[in-house]
């Protein structure tokens, strides 16, 4: 979230596309419901008429996986229309930005791709620049290489008929939508974009996202009181888990995994510390030669040293894509002897979910770590195979529960809060710190005696007390960071002492020399010498917008609203002073209300002054992309798996995704629209819940949601047994026929759908067959998430448990 | 014995107006006073479902966890919780929760109970093993036919986190990677 819970009550109008706050985050409806009173508007748009939409002030159906087509239109009604908010476009984003004369676009192709690898090369793409090397510009707008023209001519494409005959939304509806939230183009007025896995999970998942930044910064609302782009995150501390790293393309605090052509320390910060040559760019990211060198000291302690990289070299290189989908790939091709799962359940969780159930068989050795017995820990006696044939090494590890332990967790407003250990873990059960604790000295101990390459382990900097708990304040003060030796800072008018050993307030002092260790940088000044930041109850509001400053601690540095250099004009004035985030006191030469995004002056200040878009090198949000795989402008592309053709263009998927095999189009076999989805009674693959006899009694087996009139068509009524089958397998489960779901007209033809929640499996108190054995494994070109929310199934009554 | 929304109220008002005061919550939350949870230990948590980070106070007894409610002094969600953060009492007293550490032999049919040290050992062993067979030290790159040092373990993956505390996340990521596991990848990837 650029923004948080609470702010959601600032806003005049919610967009909820991709999302169900409603059902999956149903607290964040006391924020929704108060922004209501006070005349918001709540606009949900979503394949089902949600617990979401049955709250909204207008509701607009969408066909899974056209939201490119929906969100391009909104782009396409606010430019025509007039509604954005001209000023913060000019200045704030890369509007005026002149493309080179390269860039070209045609039928659903940008230029410089590559038909073979199905690759694009993004530099095909860059700004135009001037003799200083820096992007050439136009603020009048007019220049028809600017990205403000290319924008324009891009999307003047999506009209209103155009996105609704993609989207199959009616017409009336969706200009009500596009109306309610273009309005807050001005600057006075506030829309928040709210986006969950209906976005992210499709193979244009990342432009789906970057298509809510475009809108929201076309209408001027990044950066503002109830604005922002907010993933709603479904796991508790899924925003923790990735600010330390646990992807495999990063290392903790978003810095990138060295790849292999990265052969030393140098040569690593060359390639990912982007460099800008105008003195107005704050360019957050050239600070990457200091977060990298502290966390390298945090892992290597005194062994790091400025002659031998700080150990740099002891880091895997990664060659290529090691995402989940990839992983299970190569498991089931028997390339994988051991897997060690930490609360994950991918038996369950993961795409082909039946394919992953196999490729465990292929493994020497598996570690789960659980409250609970999982689909995964026992999938060697999953129904209808012999255990006698699976031959793999199963390691089930009790793992203590939330109240068992103490540590923080960071909720998706990026709130790192504090959790107090209530009670002793049930039985045997150990927390997870412990467990970590153990293979890490046991590995360390056996490496102690030799063994491949023993100096990356032996080395490693591990201690963390005496006690047989790991000490997790130690941890944790590790993570903020501390000095390696009596330091002299002088910042501005202030001289800084610091003892070796002392805490790093925050991240603008960490160093590149091996004087300071931060094992995660932006969490940076959540552990300091007044102590843990991150367990601070304190209530006060100074400025009434419920940012809570002393309430737990928020990265970066406390700040609540990221991007809020977006709030004010040039020269440091709120856009709206009746919400003001921040504000430039000229008298006092100091920024008042939340921690700014940097400490400068306003943008306007000839000095000192910078754009409000730090962590860009041109210092400007991104209305074009440079980086992305599949283009620097989000464009409409159906699902791989879809029943209509792509009305935008002849290219009718995105390019840039290999498709894989076991994928059909074939609407004479599977006719219907399937997606999955979740429910406020039942937590992801459902291990924590459906184990719970409350929730159990709530929601107590699989279903299979269907409309009324495909009910009909098929001779089913509410709780017959159903059998749904894709290109992948087949599941059985009860009917709910539910008014919830309607067809939609795509291309002149009514097309049904079919609604899956995906959090059942067979262990635990409530089973049931799970939706993912449907879905398809093919992913989004830049992050590889699966498309579990569009693919095509068919529907028939019976099967053998009728 | 009952309490009237009145009172309830008051209590969650008097409780924020210690906060406020500047006094040092002791780990937790404090109750009202005539609330039927008078005389317990509380402490404070957040809730281990999703990343609304809503807060809920943990009752015990005697070491032994007797009530868990919301927050009423949490700012987000000020007391309210939905139907699974309403259930986590019964993540902590759950029959069903695990309790010992089981193995699986190869191809057997069932669980057999073992204990931590012998389970550990055996599976650092492997981790170790698993590293040594598989590591690749250097490799020749396809495109430019060049070799790469890359000191990298091919051969195990680990998953998982989003569910773990932000300290377990760090010391996970840290450990993996010292191991070389190129194969780190959680829940935010699907």
């Amino acid at each position: 979230m650029t923004n948080h819970w609470i702010d959601l009550r600032n806003a005049d109008a919610i967009l909820a596309i991709g999302c169900n706050p409603a059902e999956n985050h149903p607290i964040s409806m006391k924020w929704i419901e108060q922004a209501m009173d006070n005349g918001g508007k709540l606009l949900a748009v979503d394949p089902r008429f949600t617990r979401t939409g049955s709250k909204a002030d207008h509701y607009a159906q969408i066909r899974p996986g056209t939201d490119i087509a929906f969100l391009g239109g909104m782009i396409n009604y606010a430019l025509q229309n007039n509604m954005i908010h001209e000023e913060y476009v000019r200045e704030y984003t890369n509007a005026a930005f002149i493309v080179n004369e390269k860039y070209d676009f045609n039928e659903g192709i940008f230029c410089s791709f590559d038909d073979q690898e199905k690759t694009y090369d993004p530099k095909a793409w860059a700004y135009a620049v001037d003799g200083a090397g820096n992007p050439k510009r136009d603020h009048s707008l007019k220049d028809p290489r600017c990205v403000f023209q290319l924008l324009k001519k891009h999307y003047s494409r999506y009209t209103v008929d155009m996105v609704c005959n993609i989207t199959g939304t009616k017409k009336e509806d969706y200009i009500a939508v596009a109306k309610a939230f273009c309005s807050t183009g001005r600057p006075d007025k506030a829309g928040t974009i709210l986006y969950a896995m209906g976005i992210t999970q499709s193979t244009h998942g990342t432009q789906n996202v970057r298509a809510t930044a475009m809108l929201q910064m076309l209408l001027g609302n990044i950066g503002i009181a109830g604005g922002g782009v907010n993933a709603l995150r479904g796991e508790s501390n899924v925003q923790g888990s990735s600010d330390y790293g646990l992807l495999f393309h990063l290392l903790p605090g978003y810095l990138k995994s060295p790849e292999f052509d990265n052969v030393d320390l140098k040569a690593y910060l060359e390639k990912w510390t982007p460099k800008t040559k105008d003195p107005k760019s704050a360019n957050w990211w050239g600070n990457t030669p200091k977060y990298t060198v502290s966390l390298l000291k945090a892992w290597y302690g005194d062994n790091a040293t400025k002659e031998n990289g700080f150990c740099y070299d002891y880091l895997p290189k990664r060659s290529g894509n090691y995402s989940f989908m990839k992983l299970m790939e190569k498991m089931g091709k028997g390339e994988l002897q051991g897997l060690i799962c930490m609360g994950q359940n991918p038996a369950v969780g993961g795409p082909d979910s039946l394919k992953t159930r196999e490729a465990l068989g292929k493994l020497d050795w598996l570690v789960t770590v659980d409250l609970w017995e999982t689909e995964t820990s026992i999938f060697w006696k999953r129904p209808g195979v012999n255990p006698k044939d699976i031959k793999t090494e199963v390691f089930m590890l009790p793992a203590a529960s939330s109240v068992e332990k103490e540590g923080s967790i960071s909720n998706s407003g990026r709130w790192a809060q504090w959790r107090y250990k209530a009670a002793e873990p049930v039985g045997d059960a150990k927390s997870d710190l412990w467990i970590i604790n153990q293979f890490a000295t046991r590995v360390k101990k056996a490496y102690a005696k030799g063994g491949t390459f023993p100096e990356p382990i032996t080395k490693l900097s591990w201690n963390y007390g005496q006690g047989e708990e790991p000490e997790v304040h130690m941890v944790a003060k590790e993570i903020n960071g501390y000095f390696t030796k009596d330091m002299t800072i002088v910042d501005k008018d202030k001289t800084l002492e610091f003892k070796a050993g002392d805490q790093v307030p925050m991240f603008k002092y960490l160093q590149d020399d091996g004087s300071t260790v931060s094992g995660c940088w932006i969490y940076c000044g959540s552990y300091t010498k007044e102590g843990n930041q991150m367990a601070r109850r304190d209530l006060a509001d100074p400025t009434g917008l419920g940012l809570y400053p002393k309430w737990s601690w928020a990265w970066p540095v406390n700040r609540r609203i990221i991007y809020n250099r977006g709030s004010v004009n040039p020269d440091g004035m709120p856009f709206n002073p009746k919400r003001a985030v921040i504000t430039w006191d000229a008298l006092e030469k100091k920024w008042k209300g939340d921690v700014p995004d940097g400490p400068w002056p306003p943008m306007n200040d000839a000095k000192e002054g910078k754009y409000p878009f730090i962590m860009l090198p041109e210092g400007h949000g991104r209305l074009y992309a440079l980086d992305m795989k599949d283009g620097p402008f989000p464009e409409h592309y159906e699902p791989v798996e879809s029943p209509a053709k792509n009305l935008m263009s002849k290219t009718q998927t995105n390019p840039a995704v290999k498709i894989p095999a076991n994928m059909s189009s074939d609407t004479a076999k599977y006719p219907f629209v399937g997606t999955t989805y979740r429910m406020t009674e039942h937590w992801q693959a459902g291990a924590m819940t459906r184990s719970l006899p409350w929730l159990v009694e709530l929601v107590p087996t699989m279903f299979v949601e269907i409309s009324q009139t495909l009910a009909r068509a098929k001779g089913i009524s509410n709780g017959d047994m159903v059998k749904v089958t894709t290109e992948r397998g087949s599941i059985e489960a009860k009917a709910l026929v539910t008014s919830r779901l309607k067809p939609f007209s795509v291309q002149g033809k009514e097309v049904e759908q079919v609604g899956l929640p995906w959090h059942f499996g067979y262990a635990g108190l409530a089973t049931g067959d799970s939706g993912n054995v449907l879905t398809p494994s093919v992913g989004c070109a830049n992050t590889s998430i699966p498309e579990f929310k569009a693919f095509l199934c068919n529907i028939e009554k019976g099967g053998k448990r009728a | 014995m009952a309490v009237s929304r009145r009172e309830f109220l008051q209590g969650g008002a008097a409780a924020a107006a210690l906060i406020l005061s500047g006094k040092k919550a002791e780990a937790g939350g404090a109750d009202g006073s005539q609330m039927r949870t008078k005389g317990l230990k509380s402490s404070t948590t957040i809730c281990p479902f999703c990343a609304v980070g809503c807060g809920l106070v943990v009752h015990t007894k005697n070491g032994k966890i007797v009530n868990i409610e919301g927050d009423t002094q949490h700012p987000i969600n000020q007391g309210a919780l939905c139907s699974k953060g309403s259930a986590l009492f019964q993540v902590a007293n759950n029959e069903r929760r695990l309790q010992k550490v089981m193995y699986r032999a190869p191809g057997s049919d069932k669980f057999e109970e073992k204990s931590w040290d012998w389970a550990l050992e055996r599976i650092a062993q492997k981790m170790k093993d698993t590293r040594d067979k598989s590591f690749k030290a250097k490799e020749i790159n396809k495109k430019d036919n060049k070799e790469y040092v890359v000191n990298r373990t091919e051969g195990m993956a680990f998953l998982g986190g989003a569910g773990l505390d932000n300290e377990e996340c760090y010391l996970w990521s840290k450990f993996a990677r010292s191991m070389g596991v190129a194969n780190l990848e959680h829940q935010a990837r699907i």
